[in-house]
């Protein structure tokens, strides 16, 4: 009787932090399976397809990295009470924070082009005309933010997120050997020789795990949510569950990639899409489907780290728990930067490969930038006190950002000049 | 017009809000934020001379 009097006891335990989760949980998954936006699948697929399993052991890697660098906003978001264009402001002057929000703005807007040639490509593979897709996309997304509740768009964004699962029966259903993912994914080693090709595909799989405006995202949302000193256990819980789904969604797509389209040079998650549609129309249904939902995941944070940025900074009403009439310039930067990226990608002949190539060369010249504040102002105690960083978190952040400088740099120099490096 | 005045007058209050950093410029800082300025120099520069190079097609 005591026995089962004890697993009672820890089960009600259990139960109570599970709901106590379900409460806080949001930011830190939200942004992190958003991460594995239309860019991200494609240069997931593309990855698959080019190198199979073997580039596996260097997507874990990203775990802890993407989980180090987002808990860093978690800290600094629930104690400040303010979002990381603010705080830049606030703690390095107008300059550093012009700076930031400008660069914000155009990799933002940018990346939101990328996301409506993700979303469109991706249902042109059902029928659907892009004008089409753009005005539902828009219709969408307004009835998300709408509603005047921080929490309803933070549950519908989840839903969206569990629909970024949809990879892993996918690679179910195209039958991969494990033997051979773990044999060849899980060992580090590095196909074919280290290569200005591999180079660049280990660089594109860092800067699809980490964004600038993740950093932007999940301490403005964290604010938005009014996550408190206490709740930052959850929040770095959170994170970590959110840095490993996007990770294993990844891992996943790789899979489908490298067991059905081996060798094959891949431009984009849609021309996947289309391929594997010849192999199994499930598998190709389900990429598809994959794409535009994280193209619509994407799109909808991305937007909204750009609206509450400029809120922050122009002191404008700027959450979600307001209406339209209360906060009528944070909705219309919101629906600006949406309704202007989409019309770019209905333009005829637009120049959209430039466009994708821009967005990779910009987002490099703002995530080293961004990291550097961010880990100063978490070594400012005056403004953090107890949650500022240890010495031992400073040497992982600086080396992280050391790294991170290094290869976006030589990645930033590979787009630009392709030819540089063979 | 009037709505470019008002714009313009926002941006200047925010400049005289944030004129000066809170955060108190110890050398890691200094040289953070020189560091980052050399980087993003050397970045910017590489992108003008890219965007130099298409526009003239040489």
């Amino acid at each position: 009787m005591n026995f089962f009097s004890k697993l009672y006891y820890v089960f009600r335990k259990a139960w109570k932090a599970v709901r106590l989760y379900l409460v806080l949980a949001g930011p830190g998954i939200v942004v992190m399976v958003a991460d594995n936006d239309a860019g991200g699948i494609t240069t997931y697929a593309a990855t698959g397809a080019k190198y199979g399993y073997h580039l596996i052991w260097f997507l874990l890697i990203l775990i802890p990295v993407a989980y180090y660098v987002q808990e860093m906003t978690v800290r600094l978001g629930a104690v400040t009470k303010r979002g990381l264009a603010e705080a830049i402001f606030d703690g390095f002057g107008a300059f550093w924070g012009w700076f930031s929000l400008l660069d914000l703005m155009i990799v933002d807007w940018l990346t939101l082009i990328t996301e409506f040639i993700g979303m469109t490509a991706a249902l042109a593979i059902f029928g659907v005309p892009p004008w089409l897709t753009v005005v539902a996309v828009i219709a969408l997304m307004g009835v998300i933010v709408l509603n005047g509740r921080y929490w309803t768009f933070e549950k519908l964004a989840l839903l969206f997120c569990a629909l970024n699962l949809v990879y892993i029966p996918g690679a179910f259903l195209v039958h991969p050997s494990v033997q051979d993912v773990v044999h060849q994914g899980l060992i580090p080693n590095l196909a074919g020789g280290f290569n200005g090709q591999l180079f660049f595909f280990l660089m594109a799989n860092i800067g699809t795990t980490i964004a600038p405006w993740m950093l932007f995202f999940q301490q403005s949302a964290v604010v938005d949510k009014g996550m408190l000193e206490k709740d930052i256990p959850w929040g770095r819980f959170d994170t970590l569950l959110g840095s490993i789904v996007t990770v294993v969604v990844a891992v996943f797509i790789v899979i489908v990639t490298g067991t059905v389209l081996p060798g094959i040079d891949i431009d984009s998650a849609s021309q996947a899409a289309a391929e594997l549609m010849k192999t199994d129309r499930y598998v190709g249904a389900f990429l598809a489907i994959g794409l535009f939902d994280a193209g619509l995941l994407g799109a909808i944070c991305i937007s909204l780290a750009s609206s509450w940025a400029f809120g922050e900074i122009f002191g404008w009403a700027h959450s979600l728990n307001t209406k339209i009439r209360q906060a009528p310039w944070f909705y219309a930067t919101y629906f600006l930067m949406l309704v202007s990226s989409g019309l770019v990608v209905l333009i005829p002949h637009a120049p959209l490969v430039l466009i994708t190539l821009f967005v990779q060369v910009i987002a490099v010249t703002l995530l080293p930038a961004a990291l550097v504040f961010l880990i100063l102002l978490l070594n400012d105690r005056a403004a953090v006190g107890e949650y500022c960083n240890t010495a031992a978190q400073n040497f992982v952040g600086g080396c992280i950002v050391v790294l991170i400088v290094i290869l976006s740099t030589l990645y930033g120099i590979t787009v630009m000049f392709p030819n540089l490096i063979h | 017009m009037k709505a470019l005045g008002t714009l313009i007058s926002k941006i200047r209050e925010i400049n005289s809000r944030y004129r000066a950093p809170r955060i108190q410029m110890s050398p890691a800082v200094r040289v953070s934020l020189m560091a980052l300025r050399v980087y993003l120099f050397a970045l910017v520069g590489l992108m003008v001379y890219k965007f130099v190079v298409l526009v003239t097609g040489s």
